[in-house]
């Protein structure tokens, strides 16, 4: 017997939720759902899902499940942006409901470049992670799609704006992307998410980065507590190529990042940025892994947390540095605000150093608002309440303002705060 | 001119805007404040000289509320109110102002707002209008130049990477904006060079009026030589020993402080004797 406390049948929630998914368009969706199948949740006992407490999605009602999405109270789109959003089929719309027009240096893969790059990036990523449970990936694999595959040619491009709105409770909604940047392209893709019931939302990212390219992929998504999240990214870097991922997350019930970089060749820059903000019974937790497979790679890594009631954050941070990976210089830090006792902070670094020739460093804090910074507020005439929210402000707009511009419509130092403002 | 009096009770007719009486205070234990009475009416700036560790900057915190402070006896009086049944922020409100010794660094709030959001605070307790961003914007670049500061400035985060000029100055600025009617100033000549110390020195005159009082705590001279106060205090082991004008500071410049602890010992064994 698996059923935990909360009532979750790890043995089972997987056979149960395969006979109630719509049937996958492809074979190979086919059989990877005929062997998840038969498969169990990811156990406590394995070290990567120590403390991700799966329970949340003892809230989906299999049965009714379903993918409508709705467009109703959204911001307009950021200026220049290209905005879609999944209609009632699954399929990718324009901001109007109608057929994308793509811009040039934005083509469409072909179904059977589709089909041959699918998996290829999240594979080649996961080949060196110890731990083989890929959860968010497993759900997305066994899922109708859709599949939006992108060859990205230039720069100027239209930042690119993916909307995910649940209409109604119990969405699975599971899209994945492909990208192929081409030597020297630049795109910014923001995955913008609002879930106001409960839901499974599963987005999914594979791109492969050409000589010089550059990608910045944001996530930002504020969810339900009954809701859950499994944001996936796999990502292939060539030589020079630029990746940065900025990820600001709140109000889920769980939520499971996981982006993982593989520096093909090295000598790229990868940058990761992460905010979780974890109140009431909210579970947030980030899994990265980064690993450099050629000599001057880069990475500047930077999560943040905070904790308050009874939330909980957990943060892994994996860096892999090789024999072949001399000269890596990679830096990664871990931010955390413990605001009540009942909350908590799990924070590991997971550096596996081989190369002898590196700069690689980390650190982890964490700390209450402190009562220095509190006071100075307070004698120039700031509430102590008012002060802990212009602090927490500080905090979050450290991240916040790395999302591109294309986020700035969803005023997310607002949403991120509450719908108060913060006055004298 | 000097008295041996412990403490300052100036001949003054009107009500005091601060008063301190036999004030006690300690910290995790410590008692630091041991007796310290002092009275400060509108017009006036007073400054308190003393050691290292005489309890200086200790009597600017508890006037201001740190709550790290505990009152264990005394009574301080803003405008005839008890001040200590105050939150900071209400002492703040109602128009004290503690300028920093050391500055706080505030990452990711930015001193524009931060100046805002204070600055409306006080105008509200004061009935005036609030300032939205852009008239405070207007407000606050008409008031720079009290302390010759740059305007990107505002732009940073509080004192974030700021020179220690440069938070002395944003200190000023902010007593500036508040307009308080009791400015405490905790060493705020520290770590200055000469030109920053004229400046922020002159931005302190330049908010002096007739209604208001400054208060400032310094170890030097050179600070009392662009500001001239009224009253100078020594404080000793957490009491004012002696109260003279400024020819007292000009006395503890050029003979140091050893001869106020040896008055303080003799007045001190005398009573014993008694």
């Amino acid at each position: 017997m698996t059923a935990n406390a909360t009532g979750l049948d790890r043995s089972s929630w997987l056979s149960r939720l395969c006979e109630h998914l719509p049937q996958p368009s492809t074979h190979r969706s086919g059989q990877r759902r005929h062997n998840l199948a038969t498969a169990t949740l990811p156990s406590p006992r394995l070290e990567h899902w120590r403390f991700t407490d799966l329970a949340s999605l003892r809230h989906l009602d299999l049965a009714a499940l379903h993918q409508r999405t709705s467009l109703s109270g959204l911001p307009g789109a950021g200026p220049g942006a290209l905005r879609l959003s999944l209609d009632a089929a699954g399929g990718w719309v324009d901001g109007k409901g109608r057929p994308v027009a793509w811009p040039a240096g934005l083509e469409p893969m072909a179904a059977a470049e589709i089909e041959a790059a699918l998996g290829r990036a999240a594979e080649r990523c996961a080949q060196h992670q110890r731990d083989a449970r890929r959860l968010g990936q497993e759900l997305n694999d066994i899922s109708a799609g859709p599949v939006l595959g992108l060859k990205v040619r230039g720069a100027g491009l239209p930042a690119l704006e993916l909307v995910l709105q649940p209409a109604a409770a119990h969405a699975w909604l599971a899209p994945r992307v492909l990208l192929q940047l081409e030597a020297n392209s630049r795109l910014e893709l923001l995955w913008s998410l609002r879930c106001n019931s409960t839901a499974v939302l599963l987005p999914t990212l594979e791109a492969e980065l050409g000589e010089g390219a550059s990608l910045h992929e944001a996530l930002l998504a504020q969810g339900h507590g009954t809701a859950s999240l499994f944001a996936t990214s796999a990502i292939l870097q060539g030589r020079h190529s630029d990746y940065r991922r900025t990820g600001v997350v709140w109000g889920w019930g769980l939520s499971r990042e996981e982006p993982r970089v593989v520096q093909v060749q090295g000598a790229a820059g990868t940058s990761l940025r992460g905010l979780a903000v974890a109140r009431d019974d909210s579970l947030l937790d980030t899994h990265s892994l980064v690993r450099f497979e050629g000599p001057d790679g880069r990475l500047d890594q930077c999560h943040q947390a905070l904790a308050d009631n009874a939330g909980r954050s957990v943060f892994n941070g994996s860096v892999q540095v090789p024999r072949p990976a001399q000269g890596t210089d990679a830096a990664q830090l871990s931010r955390n605000l413990l605001l009540s006792d009942h909350a908590r902070i799990d924070t590991k670094p997971e550096l596996e150093i081989v190369a002898d020739d590196v700069k690689c460093t980390h650190g982890a804090t964490i700390s209450r608002l402190r009562d220095d910074e509190l006071f100075y507020l307070q004698s120039r005439g700031i509430s102590r309440h008012q002060a802990a929210r212009l602090l927490q402000r500080g905090f979050f707009d450290a991240v916040v303002r790395q999302l591109p511009a294309v986020a700035a419509p969803w005023s997310p130092l607002q949403a991120l705060l509450g719908a108060s403002e913060v006055r004298p | 001119m000097s008295s041996l009096l412990p403490c300052c009770f100036p001949v003054c007719q009107s009500e005091p805007l601060l008063e301190v009486d036999d004030l006690h205070a300690e910290v995790e234990g410590n008692a630091i404040l041991r007796g310290v009475s002092l009275r400060i009416h509108a017009g006036e700036i007073h400054a308190i000289m003393g050691r290292n560790g005489s309890g200086k900057s200790t009597l600017a915190k508890v006037v201001a509320g740190h709550p790290a402070y505990t009152v264990t006896a005394g009574t301080v009086r803003y405008r005839g109110d008890d001040l200590l049944a105050l939150e900071p922020e209400d002492r703040a409100r109602a128009g004290l102002f503690l300028g920093f010794q050391h500055p706080v660094e505030i990452p990711g709030v930015s001193n524009l707002e931060f100046l805002r959001v204070s600055s409306n605070a006080r105008r509200r307790y004061k009935g005036e209008e609030e300032l939205d961003t852009f008239a405070f914007e207007d407000h606050v670049r008409d008031t720079l130049p009290i302390v010759q500061m740059d305007p990107a400035f505002l732009e940073r985060s509080v004192n974030e990477g700021f020179s220690g000029g440069e938070k002395k100055r944003n200190e000023i600025l902010q007593m500036a904006l508040l307009d308080p009617l009791v400015a405490v100033l905790d060493e705020t000549d520290s770590g200055l060079d000469i030109d920053a110390l004229r400046i922020v020195a002159g931005g302190v005159q330049q908010l002096a009026r007739p209604d208001n009082a400054t208060l400032l705590i310094t170890h030097y001279q050179r600070l009392l030589d662009v500001i001239t106060p009224d009253f100078v205090h020594v404080m000793v082991n957490g009491r004012i020993l002696r109260t003279g004008d400024k020819g007292l500071a000009l006395e503890l410049e050029e003979r140091g402080y050893d001869w106020v602890d040896q008055e303080d010992a003799d007045s001190l064994a005398e009573v014993g004797a008694r």
